[in-house]
Parts: C-alpha cells; structure tokens; sequence
C-alpha cells in the first residue's frame, strides 16, 4: 500500500495484515482482518484530501453544483507553505488568541467535568470530548450567533464554543435550576435559543434531521418569506458510528437536492463506544460518501484547527452563498472513553499514544509560539484565566438551586391546554396544583 | 340552542375573563373578518357559576337520520357543501394564506396533490417549498419538519398513510414530544402531524393500523382524530395555530364524507369532546370511523326504545374528562365503541381513566368494544369481523342495560 500522502484508499482488501507485535492472542480473533495499524490512513500526516463534484450526468438536474477544483488546491497550497514565512500565515495573533483560549476552555471544562462526576455532583451518562477540541474551535469560531449548531450527547465544548457561559452549562450538568435547560436536559441535551445551539440529542442521527430543518427554515426564510439577507447557516456535527445510519444518508439526500445551507461535520475518533469504525463500515472512508449524494466531500486533519479553519471557511462561504451542502470528515480522537462509564479498554494504548502526541491545544501553541503571533506567558495569562472561569463555573453551580417541584410540569406543552379538560370542567393548568407540579394529569 | 359570538376588531374579547377557554380573539394575527368560536349551550350543571360555552356542538352527520337539532351556528344555512379532504384542505388554505411560516411536507403533496387530494392544487398556489414534495425518508423529514418548527416555522407533516408513520416514531417520540421540555421551555415546537389511517377497505394489514395507541404514551403532543368534514377543518385550523405539536388522525374511510359546513370562519378546541346525540340511557364514547356504526347502531337502538348518549371524544389526548364526566353522572352506564386494538388501545386507557374519576357513578362495568388484537387480514369477511361492527353495538347497549 502506498504511503503517499494522495494515496486513495480503494478497498479493505488491499489493507496489509497488521504487524505482530500488535495482535496478541487475545486481540486476534477481534482485530486480525480489519485493523491496519500501519496504514496511512490513520495517524495522518495528510494534506486535505477532498472529492469534487464531476460534471453533471445528464439524468441530473441542470444546475447541479461542480465544485471548482481550485478551492481543495488553493487550501492545500496555503497549508503545504513553509509556516515560517510569516507573510503566510493561516491566523493573525488576535484570530490565534481567540482559537487558543476556546480550545483550552473545552479542555479545561472537561477535565473538571470528570473531577466532578467522580466527586458525585454530576450523574448518568456524560461524554467528554478532551482531544476534539480542534473541530468543535475551527468551524463554531467561524459562525455568527444567528447560525445554529446541532450537536450528540458529546455536546458541552460545542456548547461553550457557541458561546453558552460555562457556568450554564456545568449548573445543567449538576442538574440545577440555572442549567441552561433549567436542569431538565442534562449532559446529553444542551440547549440555547440565544446562542441557536439546538442540542445535544441522546440518540445518535436523530440530530441530524433536526440540523436539515433548521437549514430549511434558512432557505424559506431566504426565499418565502423575502428575507434576502438571511443567510444563515447550520452546522451538524456527528460520528463515525452515525455515518452507518439511515437519517445520515436520508439527510445528505434532502440536503443535496434542495442545496440547504448545512455543513454536516463528521468527527471521525474511529471508535463508536467499542466498535472500532472499520469494523462497523465497509467503505471507512466517509468523505466520499458526499458526492455520491451531490456535494463536495472533504477530509481533513481534526487534530489540526487551523486545517480545520481553512476547510470550514470554504464549507460556510458555500453555504452561505446558497450553493448546498458540504460533508466534512474530521480525523480526529478522543483521548477518554466513550463516557466516563466507558473502561476504554479496547483501544490500543500505542494509537492513544500516537494520537495524544497530536494533541490540538499543544499543537497550537506551539504554532502560536513557532510564528511569534504570542508568548508562552500571553498564553499562560490565557490558560490562568480559563481556570478561573471553570472554577467560577463550579462555584456558581454548586451554590445554585435545585429545581423546585413547581418545575415538574411547565415545560411539558408551550401551550399548557395541552393537559386537557378535567372532570371539573376547567383546563388543568388552572389548577392551582399544576403550579405547585402536584396536579393530576 | 346555539349562542353565537361576533367580534370585530382584534382587540374584543369574549364573554368574561373567567371562560378560558373561549380564546380572545386578540390572540390571532392575520385577516379578522368576522371570525366567531361556534358554541352551543350546555345542559345546565350543577355548578351553577360555570360559566357556559362547553364546545358540545350537536351537527347533522352524514349517517344518522334522527332530526338532530338545528346547527350551532345560524350562518350555517347559508354554508357550503363539501367533502371531509376539501374540508381539511379549505382549513389547510385558509391558514397557510393567513401565516406564511405555516408550511406543508409529506411524500406527494406537491406536484401530485397529495395521495388523498387534501392538499391539491395547494403548490400551484404557494410554490414548491411552501408545499414540499419529500423523498420516501420518514424519520428524516418528521425530524426536518421538527427542525423546522423549533426554528420558527409551522409546518404540517403529512404521512402518507398514518402507518408510514411508524418510521419516524424516533423523531416523533424523542423529538417532536419531549424537546420543549428537555430544552428547559426555551424551543417550541408548533408542528402537525396528520394523516389518514385506519382499516379501509381489504388495504390489508400494514395500511391498516391505528397508530394512535401507540403513540398515545408519548409526554408533550396532543392527538385529535377529526370525523366529520365541520370538526376536521375546525381540527386542522386549530391544530395549526397551537403552539403544541399535535397529531391529526384523519381516516382512509371518510374522506368523502359530505356536509354543508359555514362560510364564516371558525375553529375547534383541541382539548373539547363533541356532543353527537344526547341521551339518557347509556353513554356511548365513540371516535373517527367507529361515530358512524355507533350512529347506525343507535337508529336501531332507538327503534327498540333505548336513549344513547353518543359523544365523539375527538381528542384522544387528553381526555376531555369533562363533558364525558357529565355524560357518566347522567346515564351510569359506559360503552366505548373504539377501531383501536384492544390491547393498549385507546379504549383500554379511557375505561382507566373514567374509572379511576368516576367509579361511584357507574351502575354496570365499563364496556369496551375495539377492533381484534389481529393484523388486519385483507379478506373481506375477516376484516369485517375484525371491526367493531353496529350489530355488536346494539346487542352491548342491551346487555348493559338490563
């Protein structure tokens, strides 16, 4: 198998058998056919690689989108510069601060998050995503307030990169009345109508048909309702595992065909729980699976935020201008389990390993730093700071309320008729109950 | 005897502040010529400061036969005939025309009309996206439609055939119901669900079902079943302006019901059951296809001396425990005439219900009569006998009766 770096990876037979030293008696049966350790795929030093839109087959419509092949080739130019030359620099120093501190703040909120749920203030299920940061920065950085986000149950970083205050969000996790959902949510189900982050879903694709409505509002409002300058944008981000899901495929269908503005973002971390996503997949490449559907495929380093920036302009600006949808492999990786239930004991330590040595914050920095766009202190102020702010942000949701019983029935209908009639003739919701969330219904 | 309100201008508001269920017509935006809630007065209640206005509105149907009372409202003379799918889409039209976020999605309701014409000639009118013809991917555009509605539109998504619909019970359970409260009230979500399902005629067993058992358990939508071409246009306008989402059980069978209904606009409460015939000896609660063999079945009770109370619940979620509380304290005795199965149907979560509210009112065991725990077999005969038929009726109002 070629290793160079434009290699295309046509099938999994023409993966080689991994080295020995990485199948041991236990792992054989498991990993003996489809686990190419050695492949270039994996552990990238990639260029984006990305699959442009041939010319239109004539059962097509007419004006179906060709991607200009220039704008894969112009971000691989500007990335395969020599990064020393600071004319050509990707980020200027204020851009640079900004992803710096976002990314540090995602990693920082979640590594109090485990303290706490080993501490018992926070329960269930909770998903960190300590190693991503790069993908949740590069494209939510980008989007303006009105552009909505939807997001998994691995939502708080996309959270607090779409501007939800940390505080909200860990009084959410401790399950208080402050939570951005009053509590009600939960680690699984962030959700802001101010910051238009459309949650956190607990099941995974079912975000996705959810991201393609809010798409569809952009484009009605674009072309009913006569708001010309609404351009709005959605970005969904997602999983390998959900890559094998219906709503997956369904969605990148309708959302070709009525070129919504929608950027579905995959984060690749090749495990779903255990399943590793060869395991699960038969063509593991997910990129491709874009033009199969009528838009651009791109797939890109996700431990790299300034790759990620670069493909994510290309991706928004598309989107925006109404030309359709984009899909966006990011090859990226947690560095904890599944969830803090999750042993992790499945993967190999060599991959955490190869991985962790990639890790976006240090990556960063040390951009930062190589290009004299800041100092090692700037940042440190940086990183004291965002200390500072989780530490507030525990405090705050310690001291916060729990919700009141007066709680357990208001948000169940936006229009509490819903409840119906009781047998005294009045609405339930005028039972003076109802407000004390004692009321029969 | 019918009271009619009028009001003009957007700021009146009717009767006291003490009814709440008469809306204030302040509340809707758009076009206000001369729009009116249809109510008839109630029999009087014990309570004597209620005040009146219970929706318990008494309509010609297009199978009973007994002169039922004159029609609520008295423009009705003056109305139009029409059949149940005109009916609903006259409703669809008059609100789209009056909110433009109001918007449809479904598999053929564009270009084709929809398979059951409700929404015929509605694209050529309001355009492609307004009225948006879907590709065969349930779940995805229930789930677009939810999007759609948290994000600020109304839209109305039509299944097929409510069977279809069972593909997208992931985004209707977990989304459409639940995300208002799991966002803390900060999303509303004014969707519409609708479709037509029930057993036809020999559809066989997979376009036969009857989803509204189902989907009954689910926290956070409502669930109306029209089943005359008046209440269906009054359902789908109101279903549309509620802030819930609410699914509209329409049936394959019924379609082309024809009644005159008024010119005048009005709409039905969501939460409000429907006085279909009052009675004394037995209270017969009864929905969709089923009001027409209890219609049939009374005929033939009356024939024979009885006096049933027939009452079409309409929302099957929640439970108007009030007029059907009424109805219990006057007769004693309960029939439930139901299409759903009998297990975990409709009917089996409505006698829990009267039970648990009105048991020292019942003289006799609360019957219930549903459709047989049977896939719906596609032989004539058979799927006959899978269905509550009015004969069965006529002998179970004399059994409770004795």
């Amino acid at each position: 198998m070629s290793s160079s770096a434009a290699a295309t990876f046509s099938s999994l037979n023409a993966i080689p058998p991994p080295p020995s030293s990485f199948s041991s008696p236990a792992n054989d049966k498991l990993f003996s056919s489809s686990f190419p350790a050695a492949s270039p795929f994996l552990g990238s030093s990639h260029k984006p690689r990305s699959c442009v839109l041939s010319a239109p087959s004539p059962g097509r419509r007419s004006h179906a989108p060709v991607v200009a092949a220039t704008a894969p080739n112009a971000i691989k130019e500007k990335l395969a510069q020599s990064p020393a030359s600071s004319s050509n620099l990707l980020i200027t120093k204020e851009e640079g601060l900004v992803l710096y501190e976002d990314m540090v703040l995602g990693r920082s909120f979640e590594d109090m998050c485990a303290q706490m749920y080993y501490r018992g203030k926070m329960f269930g299920f909770v998903h960190l995503y300590n190693g991503q940061e790069a993908v949740s920065t590069g494209f939510i950085k980008l989007l303006k307030q009105e552009d909505t986000v939807v997001s998994t149950y691995r939502d708080h970083v996309h959270a607090l990169s779409k501007g939800v205050p940390a505080r909200e969000v860990m009084s959410e996790l401790f399950g208080k009345t402050t939570g951005c959902c009053r509590g009600q949510g939960g680690s699984m189900h962030m959700f802001s109508k101010e910051h238009n982050l459309i949650g956190g879903f607990a099941f995974i694709g079912e975000g996705i048909p959810v991201a393609t409505g809010a798409a569809f509002t952009s484009k009605y409002k674009r072309e009913v309702l006569k708001q010309a300058d609404c351009d709005h944008v959605t970005v969904a981000f997602f999983g390998d595992g959900t890559c094998n899901n219906g709503q997956f495929f369904e969605c990148l269908n309708m959302a070709a065909l009525w070129k919504l503005p929608i950027i579905f973002v995959v984060e690749n971390n090749l495990w779903a729980i255990g399943m590793s996503h060869l395991r699960a997949t038969s063509d593991p490449e997910i990129w491709k699976k874009g033009p199969a559907f009528g838009m651009p495929g791109f797939h890109i380093d996700g431990m790299d935020v300034l790759k990620v920036r670069e493909v994510a302009k290309e991706a928004i600006g598309r989107a925006r201008r109404g030309e359709g949808p984009t899909l966006v492999e990011c090859e990226t990786y947690r560095f904890r389990g599944h969830s803090l239930a999750d042993p992790d004991e499945l993967r190999d330590p060599a991959e955490k390993a190869r991985y962790a040595a990639r890790d976006p914050v240090t990556a960063l920095k040390k951009y930062m730093i190589e290009n004299k766009l800041a100092t090692e202190a700037e940042l440190k102020v940086i990183d004291k700071r965002i200390d500072e702010v989780v530490e507030d942000s525990v405090e705050f949701a310690d001291e916060s309320p729990v919700p009141a019983r007066s709680q357990l029935l208001e948000n169940v209908f936006a229009d509490p008729k819903g409840f119906g009639i009781g047998p005294d003739g009045k609405y339930r919701c005028e039972d003076p109950k109802f407000t004390e969330g004692t009321a029969q219904v | 005897m019918a009271t009619v309100f009028q009001a003009f201008g957007t700021a009146a508001v009717l009767l006291s502040a003490n009814d709440s269920r008469v809306r204030p017509l302040g509340s809707f935006p758009g076009r206000m010529a001369n729009v009116f809630i249809v109510r008839s007065e109630t029999k009087i209640v014990s309570d004597a400061t209620r005040v009146s206005g219970r929706g318990q509105h008494l309509i010609t149907n297009a199978v009973a036969t007994k002169a039922d009372a004159a029609a609520a409202s008295t423009g009705s003379k003056s109305g139009h005939e029409l059949l149940l799918f005109e009916a609903l889409r006259e409703g669809l039209e008059e609100e789209m025309e009056r909110d433009p976020c109001v918007c449809v999605m479904g598999e053929d309701v564009g270009h084709y009309g929809g398979s059951y014409k409700v929404t015929k000639d509605l694209a050529k009118k309001f355009g492609d996206l307004r009225v948006l013809d879907t590709p065969i991917a349930e779940n995805s555009f229930t789930g677009m439609g939810i999007g759609a509605a948290m994000t600020g539109l109304r839209p109305i998504v039509e299944g097929m055939n409510m069977g279809f619909l069972l593909l997208a019970f992931n985004q209707i359970s977990n989304n459409c119901g639940m995300l208002h409260y799991t966002s803390g009230g900060q999303f509303k979500i004014p969707i519409v669900i609708r479709g037509p399902g029930g057993v036809g005629r020999q559809l066989g067993a997979e376009h036969s079902q009857r989803l509204e058992s189902y989907f009954q358990s689910i926290p956070g939508i409502q669930m109306v079943a029209c089943s005359t071409p008046y209440n269906a246009k009054g359902l789908m306008k109101a279903a549309i302006r509620s802030e819930n989402p609410v699914i509209l059980f329409e049936h394959v069978l019924l379609y082309n019901l024809k009644e005159r209904i008024p010119d005048e606009e009005y709409i039905c409460s969501l939460e409000e059951a429907e006085m279909v015939r009052p009675g004394e000896h037995v209270t017969i609660l009864t929905y969709s296809r089923m009001r027409y063999h209890v219609m049939q079945a009374a005929k033939t009770l009356v024939n024979k001396g009885y006096d049933p109370e027939v009452i079409d619940i309409r929302s099957l979620k929640p439970f108007d425990l009030h007029t059907i509380g009424n109805s219990v304290k006057k007769t004693h005795r309960v029939l439930i005439v139901e299409e759903c199965m009998r297990t975990g149907g409709i009917g089996a979560s409505l006698t829990a219900a009267i039970t648990e509210n009105f048991h020292d009112y019942l003289d006799a065991p609360i019957v219930c009569l549903s459709s047989q725990d049977v896939p719906t077999p596609y032989a004539g005969t058979l799927e006959e006998w899978t269905v509550v038929q009015p004969a069965q009726i006529v002998t179970a109002v004399e059994q409770l009766c004795q």
